[in-house]
């Protein structure tokens, strides 16, 4: 099941290096790339299919068309390596293991749009990874790929690595740029899109790492080429990060649209501990659960989550076995989401903070079935009235696991709390 | 970690080592303003003095150009900014969602009754500092504890009493 396209030079030993990834295919595109209009270069990534892999999904090609035409400012690009959302854990190997597929991304990508300044925002714990990055860049100037005339064209391009330094709300395009800006991490009203106004008032495009590294095989091999792998409408291959309860968890290359029950079951080794389903996380902390009836039908590609009312989001895939506490695991995840909200809307500062509080009453067996309705409410008048989607991204699946397992909630209502009960036994 | 309310003073001046100020200078170039170097000053200076004080905030504005208020807000929006002196060994482990499923309780239980280790708290000896964080993108090898920037993966009790008793 599983491809080489992202991951083709994952497993070479220091491809990390630029002599080497060269020795297998780094910067071979150049020559095709610079002999593109830059138009042409929008075309073909619009015609590959290709989706935004940060989670939103939107597609690329036609992102960068948003900017508007001879505005006199300068464009820049924002590549997102904050990958903050909760299992989610695939830009960190093309970081660490294949930094020069992101280096050409960016030098296409920005001879598509025209621009000259790039930065890289890097989630500030990714501290061994950010030298690789760094060194995989000094080498890249050093080789002529970056710098004042790339790859010998008349065509001049910065790379600058901005390092975050914990803030899960800057992944969030807006807050991301906020923070290049030297300001706390708190997400814009849009519009103005950041295709208009942007990094430091001009068009920006803002897109994921995934993203940016799949363009070199794109450019080519051509759109046909990328269109070849996946569904209709669900182009490509994608690095899908599988944990929680498998044998074999870790990070895989797989093509969308494929089951997502064999994908657990052939690729990721089976639920752990001949232990069964109880459930499945399917693209992040942040999209609606899926249960094992569901998962028996799901594929992965963005139409089937839509038709199944959850998210591809981000790959990351969470297995959830039979021992897991639902109300539990809805207490981590509110927690998280309150702890990262940047506070500046009431709805979510305070709201994901009540949301807590009443979780934690119900785990303490103080809560009532009335607390559960409260919950229910919570999230629908906390969602869409926010700045920006973290509110949504909270309220989404704690919605999904209070409808799809709402006996787990009602039995700490009306019993208590089991655990208690067990040390009273023993 | 830990309290980010106040700032504390060393009672001594602070300033960039040449080193760390050349690579200021060449990442100040980088940014069309000078707001855009509060991060990465910080970050500069943490790496010099392990932390931030009140004289680092001082001058960070003052390199940058800007209000120390500013510097501030930010050294205390950013959770990675110490504003205390931390362990010598720095522990952070995981709280979320795979590591939660991965048992990262063991390891906090652990740290906490076996070695003495508290969230948000140094040992009296200064040696270790422990602080609980949020998902640190290695879910596929849950649990995960990152000690002074090093990722340490598939964590258990047994693992980490081998790795403290190499670190002590
Ligand atoms: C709260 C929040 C956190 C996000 N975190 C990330 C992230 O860590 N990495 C990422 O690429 N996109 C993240 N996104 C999505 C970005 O806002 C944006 O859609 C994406 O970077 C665009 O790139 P793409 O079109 O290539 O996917 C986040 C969005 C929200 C609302
Ligand atoms: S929804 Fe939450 S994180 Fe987003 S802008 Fe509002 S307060 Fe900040
Ligand atoms: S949940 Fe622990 S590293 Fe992601």
């Amino acid at each position: 099941m599983e491809v080489k396209i992202l991951s083709a030079r994952f497993d070479i030993e220091n491809a990390n290096r630029i002599d080497v990834a060269r020795q297998h295919g780094a910067y071979q595109t150049l020559d095709t790339l610079f002999a593109m209009e830059q138009a042409d270069v929008i075309e073909t990534v619009k015609a590959s299919g290709l989706r935004g892999r940060g989670g939103a999904g939107f597609p690329t090609g036609v992102k960068w068309g948003f900017l508007p035409k001879d505005t006199g400012k300068p464009v820049y690009l924002a590549v997102n390596a904050d990958e903050s959302e909760p299992a989610t854990f695939k830009d960190r190997y093309i970081l660490v293991r294949d930094p020069h597929a992101l280096i050409e991304g960016i030098i296409i990508c920005s001879y598509a749009i025209g621009c000259h300044d790039s930065y890289i925002y890097i989630r500030g714990e990714y501290t061994s990874q950010v030298k690789i990055l760094q060194q995989a860049i000094d080498e890249a100037y050093a080789e002529g790929y970056l710098g004042d005339r790339v790859a010998g064209r008349n065509f001049r391009l910065d790379v600058t690595v901005h390092r975050g330094a914990g803030a899960y709300v800057c992944g969030e395009e807006t807050a991301l740029l906020e923070s290049i800006e030297g300001k706390k991490g708190q997400p814009r009203s849009k519009p103005p899109f950041p295709a208009v106004v942007g990094l430091f008032g001009c068009p920006t495009i803002i897109n994921n790492v995934q993203s940016i590294a799949s363009l070199p095989f794109i450019i080519t091999n051509g759109a046909d080429a990328y269109k070849a792998y996946g569904t209709e409408k669900s182009c490509g291959t994608h690095l899908f990060g599988i944990s929680g309860h498998v044998e074999k968890p870790g990070m895989y290359e797989l093509p969308l649209g494929l089951p997502l029950a064999e994908v657990i079951e052939t690729v990721a080794g089976g639920v752990w501990k001949g232990r069964r389903l109880k459930g499945v996380i399917p693209g992040g902390s942040s999209t609606p659960v899926l249960t094992p009836d569901e998962v028996a039908t799901v594929t992965l590609d963005y139409e089937s989550m839509a038709a199944h009312k959850t998210m591809f989001g981000s790959g990351g895939i969470v297995v959830l076995d039979e021992t897991v506490d639902m109300v539990k695991l809805v207490e981590n995840l509110i927690a998280f989401y309150h702890h990262e909200s940047c506070g500046q809307c009431t709805p979510c500062r305070e709201g994901l903070g009540w949301m807590l509080k009443i979780v934690r009453r119900l785990l303490a067996g103080e809560g009532t079935v009335a607390d559960i309705k409260l919950l229910r409410e919570l999230c629908d008048n906390i969602e869409m009235k926010t700045v920006c989607v973290l509110s949504a991204a909270c309220t989404m699946p704690v919605r999904s696991y209070l409808d799809k397992f709402r006996d787990e909630f009602e039995a700490y209502a009306i019993d208590g709390a089991p655990e208690q009960t067990e040390l009273r036994e023993g | 970690m830990s309290d980010r309310s106040q700032l504390l003073a060393t009672g001594k001046s602070f300033a960039f080592d040449a080193e760390t100020d050349a690579e200021f200078e060449r990442l100040a170039a980088r940014y069309p303003i000078r707001e855009s170097m509060i991060m990465p000053a910080l970050w500069l200076a943490q790496q010099q003095q392990g932390w931030i004080s009140a004289e680092t905030i001082e001058y960070v504005a003052e390199r940058v150009g800007t209000y120390p208020a500013k510097v501030f807000e930010l050294a205390t929006f950013y959770t990675m900014y110490h504003l205390r002196p931390v362990g010598t060994y720095h522990i952070c482990v995981c709280r979320t969602l795979s590591c939660y499923l991965r048992d990262k309780q063991e390891i906090v239980d652990f740290l906490a009754d076996e070695a003495g280790i508290r969230p948000g708290q140094v040992s009296d000896d200064g040696r270790f500092s422990l602080e609980e964080v949020e998902c640190l993108g290695h879910c596929g090898s849950a649990p995960v504890v990152q000690i002074n920037g090093e990722f340490y993966e598939d964590m258990n009790v047994e693992k980490l009493r081998a790795l403290l008793t190499t670190l002590a």
